[in-house]
């Protein structure tokens, strides 16, 4: 799996459903995504990654898209 | 450090239900439960203030301590609903209680932290109290004049409760006196996101709820696991958590977070909503009275809000 599958796979996962969002929607206004959601999403792609999102990246932006997520999470690792 | 001898609340009178706001939210009131925890709350009468609630809940604080007016040497407010920008409620409470035989010997402070205004509050009797004797920390709050200010928002307007708390905090000295030892607390503050939780003036309250939910999800479950693991002790030992009544999800979100039964998460949010930094220590107020502390219970006491700012404050009943 690319790494935009493996997100995919979390959203899917935290969302609870098994449509796939295009990569620039926003997962918010699409349902995806509410205010609970995000944070279990943060925590997978901690998981999924092997990396440590600091509190200072948490900007709801940062992850509103899969395409913003993908950025956001290859410039961290 | 310190101890705390007692606790006091005041809510007013007036039940507001969900199925009232939601007919003027044009929403369902069950979704307002789904979305909150929040079945009810209180709203103040136009005559209640700020400062009278929190003289209200000051009154019964010192009654439950047995300790006159007179014998408080200092007094905090925290308030972020003042119906003024000065002078805020302190000096009002202050005066209204008579404090002391001499008028104006008894510092009053003004906390304008909405949310975790008592938390900060209790931190600092905590300190403070070696020097000024008993520490009287008020918490009063008039939440529905705010969260009903046009235009309102269903994600906001019916979160809201009005009601007051107090606490008294004095030195420690019989650690075997029956009163509840602080044993540590922290508090943090960070103003990069101080954008996402505001009121301004004349305006309506600014929530960016993902990012205070994302942010909060996060940093309480941190603060109260390095408070604890400072102190040599388990999440699993506490006996109860006496969190800032923000959210029924956040609440839970936090406990399982720190592997922890949600039970242990006192709540009272489905009566009151969240009556802002008034919340926790109307929280401890009820939990106080009934189970109340056993003789060794470790109780933390932890909160998150505007600003933002958050912490948590350790406590353990004294083994008589």
């Amino acid at each position: 799996m690319d790494n935009r599958e493996r997100i995919l796979a979390i959203v899917r996962k935290v969302s609870n459903q098994t449509a796939a969002p295009d990569p620039d929607e926003s997962l918010f206004d699409s349902g995806f995504l509410d205010s609970f959601a995000l944070p279990d999403m943060v925590v997978e792609l901690e998981r999924e990654f092997g990396i440590k999102i600091p509190d200072s990246d948490l900007h709801p932006r940062k992850f509103e898209s899969i395409a913003k997520i993908q950025s956001y999470i290859e410039s961290r690792m | 450090m310190a101890a705390i001898t007692a606790f006091g609340a005041y809510l007013p009178s007036r039940v507001v239900t969900n199925s009232e706001l939601a007919a003027r939210l044009d929403c369902e009131a069950g979704w307002i439960l789904d979305v909150s925890g929040i079945e009810e709350r209180r709203y103040a009468a136009p005559e209640d203030t700020v400062a009278s609630m929190g003289v209200a809940a000051a009154r019964q604080c010192l009654d439950h301590a047995g300790i006159k007016a007179a014998d408080v040497g200092m007094i905090l407010v925290s308030s972020g609903s003042s119906e003024r920008r000065f002078p805020g409620p302190a000096s009002a409470i202050a005066h209204a209680l008579n404090l002391a035989d001499n008028p104006g010997a008894v510092p009053a402070v003004d906390l304008p932290i909405a949310s975790a205004g008592s938390l900060f509050g209790m931190a600092m009797a905590a300190s403070l109290s070696a020097i000024h004797g008993n520490v009287l920390v008020i918490a009063s709050e008039k939440m529905s004049p705010i969260a009903m200010r046009e235009p309102m928002e269903r994600g906001v307007a019916p979160l809201f409760g009005d009601g007051a708390g107090a606490c008294l905090i004095g030195p420690t000295i019989d650690p075997g006196a029956g009163a509840a030892q602080i044993l540590d607390f922290t508090l943090h503050s960070d103003g990069a996101f101080a954008e996402d939780l505001r009121l301004d003036f004349d305006a309506p309250l600014a929530m960016n709820g993902r990012s205070v939910i994302l942010q909060a999800s996060r940093k309480l479950p941190s603060a109260i696991g390095e408070l604890l693991e400072r102190n040599g002790r388990t999440a699993q030992s506490v006996k109860v958590f006496l969190m800032h009544q923000a959210n029924q999800n956040l609440m839970d979100r936090v406990a399982r977070a720190l592997d922890v039964d949600g039970a242990r998460f006192y709540s009272n949010i489905r009566r009151y909503g969240n009556t802002s930094s008034a919340s926790m220590l109307i929280a401890a107020s009820e939990w106080w009275r009934d189970p109340g502390p056993a003789a060794g219970d470790l109780i933390c006491f932890a909160a998150f809000g505007a600003g933002f700012h958050w912490g948590a404050l350790l406590v353990q009943e004294s083994v008589r």
